[in-house]
């Protein structure tokens, strides 16, 4: 496993006693296997209490499968895995009591109220009604639904049942939050109203492992994450240093007229670190985006438009594998 | 809200199975519909045997009295259509809602995701299921007797012999539903089998109306077991034939008990792919 953690010095809670507190999540030679397929291939990786962890990866690369043996709704085929020091073979239950859990399809009961399902949910706990009924009533309103607080499940918005979902997921008081892609599908100012409370949480020493296929949330909201890729682990580290490893410090997207792309063989050479030709666009790699932008018009060439920008996990994932996050 | 504070050892042993709060979930949700549906439950066998004991009884009882053993039609009727009933209501519980624990709601996933096992999950719907069975066959009860059609105090153990009736039928139906990813089977389940143990199983006339052959069929069949046990109770005629009603019980214990282990295995085997 590559030891690029926090090279960029990225603010990460609790970074001394990261080495110190044993992990929460321990995994090693993690492998799952569906009969011929495997969906997880021997990954290795760790969790420290207070961290946010993310695993990047396209649809299919393992993520939630990994999630789930993680949740300890899934066994694993073979390797090693600890969760908060216990064995999800043995232990299951005691783990999921103290873990929560945001699937990536909402699990609601629809026909129930907001309330409702945090109590009903609480129960499944074993917990009190009068200590539910507390924490349900905190809840709502940490999920901004105290209007809809009576109401059915059913009409609410995508972005209120995923609130509704991740209140859910903390009736417990879990240390441990599970995200299985937390905002997709929804739109951008229901990701951020999202984004916003789980990064209270994580303010709040609650430790999260998400997954998404989002560069954005990723950056958002990972100290740290692993990208996936065909069931394997491809790199690790936090956000910008897997940035300053993989990619350059900006990036000149050209899009020229269709036709044109074609015929550019060569003519870009020199130019970039790097030059990736995608379907729609072409990507230079360099530190200098309008030094590039210069040097393509000295050469005569007239794109139709032109972007510089900084590299992001994208430009990570694309260098990583050869393909865009969502295809 | 303290999310941070460190996760308190609350996993010690627990007092009540987790199924218990599966069952509550269901409790939950039915308490929203509990007024219409009680009402429906007293209306529907009224319904019934006003039109099939009291209507078609009047016709029955004045052809030929002693062919039914000395007791009017409706008292013959009132515990087969029982007995039916909780079938019927059983079958509908066991499809539908299993269904939409696994596939629509998916209620079901939110559960394994806690402490809650997939056992629990079985045992607690199971549960409702017989808790339901009981209400319905309880006021069922209490219209035969308000039509003046018990014929014997025993009448009072015709209820937990309709609920095992309709449990023998509930876990092999629901072990089929986990199999499913579409409801149009259950249809096939409704008009292929439930309606025609419905109508040929000693419901509405003695099966030895039937011609031989299809009399064997009824005997093997679970509904006529369930029928004959609590009409038995109903008329107060058990002490007449106890083999009969032993066979009776252990049939509808056996197809209940073959079913559950079936639907355990089942549910694990959807809820956890391998």
């Amino acid at each position: 496993m590559p030891d690029t953690v926090d090279r960029s010095g990225a603010p990460a809670p609790d970074a001394s006693s990261r080495s110190s507190e044993p992990p929460l999540i321990h995994a090693r030679s993690l492998t799952k296997r569906f009969g011929d397929f495997t969906a997880v291939d021997a990954v290795d990786f760790d969790v420290a209490p207070g961290e946010s962890f993310g695993f990047l990866g396209p649809n299919g690369a393992g993520k939630t499968s990994t999630m789930r043996m993680i949740g300890c709704v899934s066994p694993m085929t073979s390797g090693q895995l600890s969760v908060m020091g216990m064995d999800p073979s043995t232990d299951g239950p005691r783990i999921r009591a103290r873990i929560g859990v945001v699937p990536q399809q909402d699990t609601l009961d629809t026909e129930l109220t907001v309330r409702e399902n945090l109590l009903i949910y609480g129960r499944y706990f074993g917990l009190g009604w009068k200590e539910i009924g507390r924490r349900a009533d905190e809840l709502i309103e940490f999920a901004q639904l105290t209007e809809r607080a009576n109401d059915e499940v059913e009409p609410l918005s995508g972005g209120m049942k995923r609130r509704l979902t991740i209140a859910r997921a903390l009736i417990n008081e879990p240390s441990l939050l599970l995200l299985d892609e937390p905002t997709t599908g929804l739109d951008p100012q229901a990701r951020h109203l999202l984004w916003d409370r789980l990064y209270r949480l994580k303010q709040r020493g609650v430790t999260l492992v998400l997954t998404t296929h989002y560069m954005d949330e990723a950056e958002q909201l990972c100290d740290r994450l692993v990208v996936m890729d065909k069931a394997k682990i491809v790199a690790e580290g936090s956000p910008r240093s897997l940035i300053e490893q993989y990619s350059t410090r900006e990036v000149t997207e050209l899009r020229f007229e269709p036709g044109v792309a074609e015929t550019l063989d060569g003519k870009l050479d020199g130019i970039a670190e790097r030059i990736e030709h995608l379907a729609d666009r072409v990507l230079l790699y360099t530190d200098d985006g309008e030094a590039a932008v210069s040097a393509v018009h000295e050469r005569g060439l007239r794109p139709e438009a032109v972007l510089v920008r900084r590299s992001s996990l994208e430009d990570v994932f694309l260098r990583l594998t050869g393909r865009s996050l969502i295809e | 809200m303290t999310a941070a504070t460190p996760a308190r050892p609350s996993a010690g042993p627990r007092a009540v199975s987790p199924a218990v709060h599966v069952f509550e979930h269901r409790w939950l949700s039915y308490k929203r519909t509990f007024r219409a549906s009680v009402f429906s439950s007293f209306l529907s066998p009224a319904l019934f045997l006003t039109a099939m004991g009291l209507g078609l009884g009047t016709y029955v009882d004045a052809g030929n009295p002693s062919s039914l053993g000395g007791v009017t039609y409706i008292q013959f009727l009132a515990p087969g259509l029982l007995a039916a009933t909780a079938m019927q209501s059983a079958a509908f519980e066991s499809t539908f809602p299993i269904m939409s624990g696994i596939l629509w709601s998916k209620v079901f996933h939110a559960m394994a995701a806690t402490p809650i096992s997939v056992r629990d999950i079985a045992v607690g719907n199971l549960a409702w299921i017989a808790a339901r069975l009981t209400m319905i066959s309880t006021v069922f009860t209490l219209v035969i007797i308000a039509f003046g059609a018990a014929a014997a105090p025993t009448i009072v153990l015709a209820i937990p012999a309709a609920v095992l009736t309709g449990m023998a039928f509930a876990t092999p139906i629901a072990a089929f539903a986990t199999t499913q990813y579409t409801p149009n089977k259950f249809n096939a389940i409704f008009r292929f089998g439930i309606l025609p143990l419905f109508l040929f199983s000693g419901t509405f006339y003695p099966i030895s109306n039937l011609p031989q052959p299809l009399q064997v069929v009824a005997w093997l069949t679970p509904l006529f077991h369930g029928v004959e046990l609590t009409r038995a109770l109903s008329l107060g005629t058990v002490a007449d034939d106890p083999l009969a009603a032993v066979i009776d019980v252990a049939y509808l214990s056996i197809m209940f008990a073959i079913g559950y282990v079936a639907l355990i295995r089942l549910l694990d085997k959807r809820m956890v792919p391998k």
